[in-house]
């Protein structure tokens, strides 16, 4: 992963006297609340329900041995013990006291972290693969493309005060969408043409309260032009977006009104000023980055499903079932990818302790090169781990009750923290995930059924991205009661595609039984192999509507 | 005479800064040097022109390339930021430096804090009327609030790769 340099933790450590001084400024009555929000937010600090939230930034979801103890220690001293994984990978503390903010970012200064533009409205933190230069599908790394966006985008300066926040994610992998690059503000997908690295560059995507899929601005542009492009794109961005109005204030309004090919000649004339300056890369820049993301130490006499790994399969019913949900095939030989669960029935979604990311901590250095990475399903991988420790690994796994076999199944599910914690939710999210666990507690069923994304949203800010879950379900208010709408046919797997309204929204107890409904129908309807979202295609959404709403179930 | 940041330090102000109402109210344009706003300058600008003392203030939404045919008769542009939180001004800086050239004072005017200012230099503005309820000497300081920077910007365009 990406190693600090001198001047990366100068600029930190500036950082945090900065952010001292402002937060002292605000305590002294010297910056009003209108003045210290863009400021507090552009560190990650929300004035939430209960308390301050501080969202950390975790770039491209990649973590050290060393910064998981320092998130266990930081929920430990100035938290309550836990943190919480978000969709956008980053880590979130939710009560953390003002006063202690600028102690706790020294902290993370010290083992490389920060909370630079994890909200707010500027460049967020770059998302990627969550399998990022692991995955056997993909052309190349992202990770030295998005160190390179990440690095443009840190504190730039024409950038700090756009119309709205503005997601970047990057994708090698093709004909998939693993980092949902189709709803982001832009969306970087890798491609090789000729032998040349080039980009696909899609803008205009997002959830939230309108949600589309991007539209592709720019074919191919050359990897030397990458940051040029971006550039251009956003300086469009910052001089036409819409500053009246905050719900039409995303780059997804802009280019739906302008249209993509006003859009697409606004972003040629800026970049046809920014092509072949100063920001154009070479190849030595690219070379440095991609060293920053070496291959780790592999044994590289290694073969694939060693003695050890095929007897543990065939001796023991729960490894093997694990294994085939929870580990993911790697592009080096001899090894794999572990997901751990943070989906234990009875804990919200992306939440865990501070003994448990010790715990990882210590599990990342014996079985994986002392890193993990955290995902935007709300869960943690262990990226690299020889196949023949995988069983030693699952025992330890078990243990903690990281181990619940249900990736990608209908009990993994995303959330956001809600109405418990948000100050912005209308409707409550975690208690919903809860109910959903317990009913389908049931995990020979769950594997019959297979993967069906369930995605919870308090509200229309969709943090829980609803929209792209096969089942999605968004909580409301209606005249001060909470109700929860249904989306189905949503997809953040293979493509990203926005999700259908079944139909009006239900109450708190009728989304279990609604669920159980639908997924009854598939059952009954579904062909061999054939997905709940792919039955939902077939169908169309009326059978589901009828079944959903049908008063003699 | 009320102050300024300029260049880096704090120095008299000497220009005049005239909205459209207060425009309206004058028979004449005052003599010394006057900040006038874009549609006025439209109006006059030959007279204006010759004067060589007369600078034009842009709103959010009045783009530097209003003024493309006149740079060479303009001593100062001042962008006018009606709340902080309204960036066009940093992208509008920016283009008078790097697509015009332009060499004269870009002036940060309206709601100019603190907390901005490191940005506002580094997109091409040099001079800053702090808003008028801030103390001047305090606002200073926010010029130095990195000695790191990791892209280039209008006064250094390397990226930080490129400059050890």
């Amino acid at each position: 992963m990406y190693v600090y340099r001198p001047h990366d933790k100068q600029l930190l450590s500036e950082r945090v006297a900065q952010f001292r001084d402002q937060t002292r400024r605000y305590l002294d009555g010297q910056l009003s609340n209108d003045e210290f929000l863009p400021l507090r937010l552009q560190n990650g600090l929300y004035i939430q329900r209960y308390a301050p939230m501080l969202r950390v930034s975790v770039p491209y979801g990649m973590l050290s041995s060393t910064q998981l103890r320092m998130l266990g220690r930081i929920a430990r001293e100035w938290d309550k013990g836990y943190a919480h994984v978000s969709t956008r990978q980053n880590i979130q503390y939710n009560w953390p006291d003002l006063e202690d903010v600028p102690d706790i970012l020294a902290a993370l200064a010290e083992v490389e972290m920060h909370a630079i533009q994890t909200s707010g409205n500027c460049i967020r933190n770059v998302t990627t693969d969550e399998f990022a230069g692991i995955n056997a599908a993909e052309i190349e790394d992202p990770r030295p493309w998005c160190e390179i966006i990440r690095q443009w985008a840190t504190f730039n300066p024409e950038f700090a005060y756009l119309p709205r926040k503005f997601k970047i994610a990057v994708n090698a992998v093709p004909d998939a969408d693993p980092a949902l690059i189709g709803v982001h503000d832009i969306g970087v997908q890798v491609v090789h043409r000729d032998g040349e690295t080039g980009f696909r560059v899609l803008a205009g995507g997002g959830l939230g309260r309108t949600p589309m899929v991007g539209e592709v601005i720019g074919d191919f542009v050359p990897w030397p032009h990458l940051l040029s492009y971006l550039e251009a794109i956003l300086r469009v961005y910052n001089k036409y977006g819409n500053r009246d109005n905050k719900y039409k204030a995303r780059i997804k309004i802009l280019v739906k009104a302008l249209g993509a090919e006003k859009f697409r000649a606004l972003t040629e004339a800026e970049f046809a000023e920014l092509k072949d300056g100063p920001m154009t890369l070479t190849a030595d820049e690219v070379d440095t980055m991609r060293g920053h993301f070496s291959t780790p130490a592999y044994d590289t006499a290694l073969g694939q499903r060693p003695a050890a790994l095929e007897e543990a399969l065939a001796s023991n019913k729960a490894f093997n079932r694990w294994f085939h949900t929870n580990v993911t095939a790697h592009r080096q030989p001899g090894y794999a990818a572990v997901t751990l669960t943070l989906k234990k029935t009875g804990r919200a979604p992306g939440d865990i302790t501070d003994e448990e990311l010790d715990a990882v901590a210590d599990l990342a250095e014996t079985y994986s090169f002392a890193e993990a990475r955290t995902t935007h399903q709300q869960n943690i991988v262990l990226g690299d781990v020889r196949q023949d420790q995988l069983f030693p690994l699952w025992e330890k796994l078990d243990a903690l009750g990281f181990a619940t076999p249900n990736l990608k199944l209908l009990t993994d599910m995303i959330a956001c923290p809600g109405g418990d914690f948000c100050s912005l939710a209308n409707a409550k999210s975690i208690p919903i995930a809860e109910a959903i666990q317990r009913h389908f507690d049931d995990m020979d069923y769950l594997h019959d059924l297979g993967p069906i994304d369930v995605n919870i949203s308090g509200c229309m800010n969709a943090c829980g991205h609803h929209h792209i879950g096969h089942i999605g379900i968004l909580g409301v208010d209606k005249k001060g009661r909470e109700y929860y709408q249904i989306t189905l046919g949503g997809r953040g797997d293979k493509v990203s595609k926005i999700g259908e309204k079944l139909g009006p929204s239900f109450d708190a107890d009728q989304v279990v039984p609604v669920i159980a409904r639908l997924v009854d129908l598939y059952v009954e309807q579904r062909k061999p192999d054939e997905l709940f979202v792919d039955t939902y295609e077939r169908l169309g959404i009326e059978p589901f509507k009828e079944r959903a709403y049908a008063t003699d179930h | 005479m009320p102050q300024i940041i300029k260049d880096g330090v704090i120095v008299d102000d000497t220009w005049q800064r005239l909205d459209a109402e207060a425009l309206a109210a004058l028979q004449a344009l005052p003599d010394g040097p006057v900040i006038v706003p874009l549609a006025y300058w439209q109006a006059h600008r030959e007279s204006l022109k010759a004067r060589g003392d007369v600078g034009v203030c842009l709103e959010p939404g009045e783009e530097p390339a209003a003024l493309a045919d006149d740079f060479a008769a303009l001593p100062l542009v001042a962008i006018n930021f009606p709340a902080f939180k309204d960036g066009r001004g940093y992208s509008y800086a920016r283009e008078l430096r790097t697509r015009y050239g332009f060499k004269g004072e870009v002036r940060a005017v309206g709601d100019v804090l603190r907390d901005q200012l490191f940005y506002m230099q580094r997109v091409g503005f040099n001079a800053f009327v702090i808003r008028a309820d801030r103390d001047i000497h305090d606002a200073l300081n926010g010029l130095r609030d990195f000695s790191v920077t990791y892209q280039g910007d209008v006064n250094d365009p390397r990226p930080i790769y490129r400059r050890h």
